[in-house]
Parts: structure tokens; C-alpha cells; sequence
């Protein structure tokens, strides 16, 4: 069974959002998502200051079988994307919540995080 | 309503053994186990088993059958040597695929066909359709046999430890009769799908299990690891082997996508000779090309490919080449065009060139 971490929030495409307590987040895709992918080859992420609304395509995460986007969890400006998925986007397949977080966010509109799911809740959608 | 998926016998070892299971071409078939490079590496440097089974077999007998093949098939039939197999196209009148095929000959007057696994009623039809006055039958034994294939340069190692059978006497695309873990009467060839060495194995349905755990066994000291669908496709790919329904259908003749030397206009007659003829002295509409990117994003089927802002063709099949490290795949691009050193492929708003490649990517 895969993994969903209980201290993160959820979307039902399979991202996950960390957010601290001075209205920064940060985003990954789940250890669901990357088995489904499989071998991840691939991720295109968004340049500093982007911004993107809520369920945005902010990025593409691409594995040898197919590409899939990646949808912002919440209205948000990017603050940082993890410059080392570049040169090891299998980071994804290993560490999906650790060494592959994507982007690091200014959370724009934080009445938006209620509508995220928590872990069971994500889970529920397995 | 959709069709009900099959399975090949070996369905309950594929999911006792990791597989994820998708559908593919009416079947549940395992599309990887641990991981399509991984499964692809092993193949490349080890060894990899493959179940098959999806593909069909039709056997086809009778006084006349090297004539009547000779008649369906693009490729000479009559001169196949018994224990001998060739690759070829079946085509229509206007010169587009009905599929690729392997030919076995089996006896002078009988010979064993391979089909892809979603075009197998079709040929089935499409041949008995052409039978004519010749005296022949095409036997539909796609329920009958399981295949396996057995690839990588320590394949032929492996099988040694599972049959008597010789291997070192049966030459490139031959093959034998012989037992592989006690079943005999399986099929052996040496042939395959990958561009590395090794067999193709036909084998008794019902005793298909027993012979791919025999295998996996004695081959797991050599590094044998099962591979899906996944790593064959990707295989096939670095090996710019074409794949029904992508590089070759229907709308794209075996002269488009450069298998002309499968197509002998030296035999008088047989379906789609006059289509492809002038198709290959007038030069097709056209044709396909195989490419590498330098870049990561892959360029997936459909990927619209251009000369400057003209649309020009499209990309056939796309993957990420575990040898290369790079994107590879094929596009049907416009006479003209198909030697052009400045195409570009869209993805997703990107630009990238097409580096055109007029060899395989493994050999």
C-alpha cells in the first residue's frame, strides 16, 4: 500500500502540500503518484515568481511511460523549485515526500486550504 | 460496451511476481515488475523474460500454401527453408498493413504465422478471405500456444539450463522443435523483439507456467529478471523495430515506413503490388523517421512535428531511451521533409529539433 504521511494535506490529483505557519507551502506529488508513473525521467517546473491560480497546470512530471501534469493545490507564487530534480528527477520514485518536494509557494489565498484533504481523507480515495 | 480482457495462462505469475497489470490490445498484460529501465538494462546486459502469450498463431497447410502465402504476404514465402522463419507485411490492395507477421516454415506444405495480439481475427479472416481455388487451410491456434520470449545476451545461457534441445546450431531467425523443462513439442526460435540476442519460445498453453518458472529459476543466477510490456516497447524502440498500429497500419505501407526490403517485386503478383510499386518508384506521400532529442521532455504520439512554422508530421511512438539516456522515437513526416535537418517536434509549447537517425540506436 502506499505511503500518505498524516502530517501533510492532500488533492485528489495526487499532490501533496505542506504548509507552515508564515503562509509558505510546499509541494510534492505523492508515493501513489510515482508508482503510477513509474520511472520518472523528467520535471518541469515553473520558474520564480510564476503564479498560478488554484488547479493550475504549474509544472509536468513525465516517466518513461507517459507525461502527466501537475495541478497547483492552491493560488500561490513560486518562492523556489527544487533545482534537484533536474539532474536526478528519480528523486520523485524515492523520496516523494522528501529529497522530490517541487516547489516552495507563497500561499495566496490560505481560505483555500480548506478545501485540501487530510491524510485519511486522501487515503479514502485509494 | 467494451470487450471482456483476456489472459494469458501465465496471469496468476505475473501478479504473484509484482507485474502491474494494465490492458493492452484486448489483454491483461503485465506492463512492468520493478521498473521499465531496470527490466530494460537487465535485457540489454542480462536478460529478461517476456510472456508473449497475447500474440496469436495461425497455422496455415495444404498443397498450395507456400503458393497462396506468396500471394497475401509482401515477403517471398516459397523460398523459406524448413526450420527457417522470415519477417513480413500483409497488406491491402492500396498497399496499407493489415500487419507484420512472422512466417514459420514448418514443412514444405505447413507453416506456423505469428500475429499481433489485436490484429489476430483479422488476419485469420483476411487470409481465409484470399484462399481462392488454392488448395489450403488456415487454422486458428491463437488459443493453443503461449509464447515467451527469452532476450539478452545471457539468454541463450539460461535456455541451455532448462533444455537438451542444441542452441548453438539454430541460426538467426531458425528454429527447432524440442522440450524446455520436461514439455516438449515447444517451439524454439531465435528471434525476438528487443535488438538483443535470444528466443522466442511457442509453447504448449497449458504448460506455459511450468516452463517460465523453470526459466526464471535457472536463470536468476544469470541476472534473468521478468520484463513487461513496458521494457519491450522501449526495446523494440532503440531497436527501431516498427509496432502495428503505430509505425506501420492500415494508412502506413511498408514502403512509408522503410520495411521496402520486405516487399519483393520480384513475385508477379500478390495484394498491394501495384500500390506499393508506385510508391516506391514515385516515393511516398510519406514516410517514417526515427529521431533522437537532445532534451528531456519526452515527444509522445501525436507530438505535431514542423519545417519552420509549416506542420509537417507526427510523432508515431515516443520513450525515453534507457541506453541513450535521451528521448527517442518516430514521426511520419511529408516527402520532402524526411531528410530535413531542421525539424522541430512541439511539446507542450517547446520547441525541441528532431536529430534525425538513420541507423538504430542498438545493434
Amino acid at each position: 500500500m502506499s505511503n500518505v504521511p498524516a502530517d501533510l494535506h492532500y488533492t485528489k490529483d495526487h499532490e501533496w502540500i505542506k504548509v507552515a505557519a508564515d503562509g509558505t507551502a510546499v509541494i510534492g506529488i505523492t508515493d501513489h503518484a510515482q508508482a503510477a508513473l513509474g520511472d520518472v525521467t523528467f520535471v518541469d517546473l515553473p520558474k520564480v515568481g510564476a503564479a498560478f491560480n488554484h488547479g493550475d497546470v504549474f509544472g509536468t512530471v513525465e516517466s518513461v511511460k507517459a507525461a502527466s501534469d501537475l495541478y497547483s493545490p492552491v493560488s500561490c507564487e513560486i518562492l523556489e523549485a527544487n533545482a534537484d530534480l533536474n539532474n536526478s528527477p528519480d528523486l520523485v520514485n524515492r523520496e516523494p515526500y522528501g529529497g522530490a518536494w517541487m516547489i516552495k509557494v507563497k500561499v495566496k489565498n490560505p481560505a483555500e486550504l480548506g478545501a485540501l484533504l487530510d491524510a485519511a481523507g486522501y487515503a479514502a480515495t485509494l | 460496451m467494451s470487450a471482456p480482457l483476456s489472459r494469458t495462462p501465465l496471469f496468476a505469475l505475473h501478479v504473484e511476481l509484482g507485474g502491474r497489470i494494465v490492458p493492452f490490445a484486448g489483454w491483461e498484460m503485465p506492463v512492468q515488475y520493478t521498473g521499465i529501465i531496470e527490466e530494460h538494462m537487465a535485457v540489454r546486459r542480462t536478460a529478461g523474460l517476456f510472456d508473449v502469450s497475447h500474440m496469436g498463431e495461425a497455422r496455415v497447410r495444404g498443397r498450395d500454401a507456400a503458393k497462396f502465402l506468396d500471394g497475401v504476404m509482401t515477403n517471398e514465402m516459397s523460398t523459406i527453408k524448413v526450420g527457417m522463419a522470415r519477417y513480413t507485411v500483409m497488406c491491402q490492395p492500396d498497399g496499407g498493413c493489415v500487419d507484420d507477421l512472422i512466417v514459420y516454415r514448418l514443412a514444405e506444405d505447413e507453416f506456423l504465422i505469428c500475429l499481433n495480439a489485436s490484429n489476430a481475427p483479422k488476419d485469420i479472416a483476411w487470409m481465409r478471405a484470399h484462399i481462392g481455388a488454392h488448395q489450403v487451410e488456415v487454422l486458428d491456434e491463437c488459443a493453443a500456444w503461449a509464447q515467451l520470449a527469452l532476450q539478452g545476451p545471457r539468454a541463450e545461457a539460461i535456455l541451455a539450463l532448462a533444455t537438451a534441445t542444441p542452441l548453438a546450431s539454430i541460426k538467426r531467425f531458425g528454429f527447432v522443435f524440442g522440450e524446455v523443462a520436461g514439455v516438449t513439442g515447444c517451439l524454439i526460435s531465435r528471434t525476438g523483439y528487443t535488438g538483443s540476442p535470444g528466443f522466442e519460445i511457442y509453447l504448449p498453453a497449458a504448460s506455459a507456467e511450468k516452463v517460465a518458472r523453470a526459466l526464471l529459476a535457472a536463470g536468476k543466477p544469470h541476472g534473468l529478471v521478468p520484463a513487461g510490456l513496458g521494457a519491450r516497447d522501449s526495446l523494440r524502440l532503440e531497436a527501431n523495430y516498427p509496432l502495428y498500429g503505430h509505425e506501420i497500419s492500415e494508412q502506413i505501407s511498408p514502403i512509408q515506413a522503410g520495411l521496402g526490403w520486405t516487399v519483393k517485386f520480384t513475385k508477379p503478383e500478390f495484394i498491394g503490388r501495384e500500390a506499393l510499386h508506385r510508391q516506391a518508384q514515385g516515393g511516398p506521400v510519406s514516410s517514417v523517421v526515427l529521431f533522437s532529442l537532445d532534451d528531456r521532455r519526452i515527444a509522445r504520439q501525436g507530438a505535431v512535428v514542423y519545417s519552420g512554422e509549416t506542420p509537417v508530421g507526427e510523432v508515431l511512438s515516443g520513450t525515453q531511451s534507457p541506453i541513450l539516456g535521451k528521448p527517442i522515437g518516430t514521426a511520419l513526416v511529408a516527402a520532402g521533409h524526411a531528410a530535413s535537418a531542421t525539424l522541430t517536434v512541439d511539446i507542450r509549447g517547446h520547441r525541441i529539433p528532431l536529430r534525425l537517425s538513420a541507423e538504430p540506436f542498438v545493434k
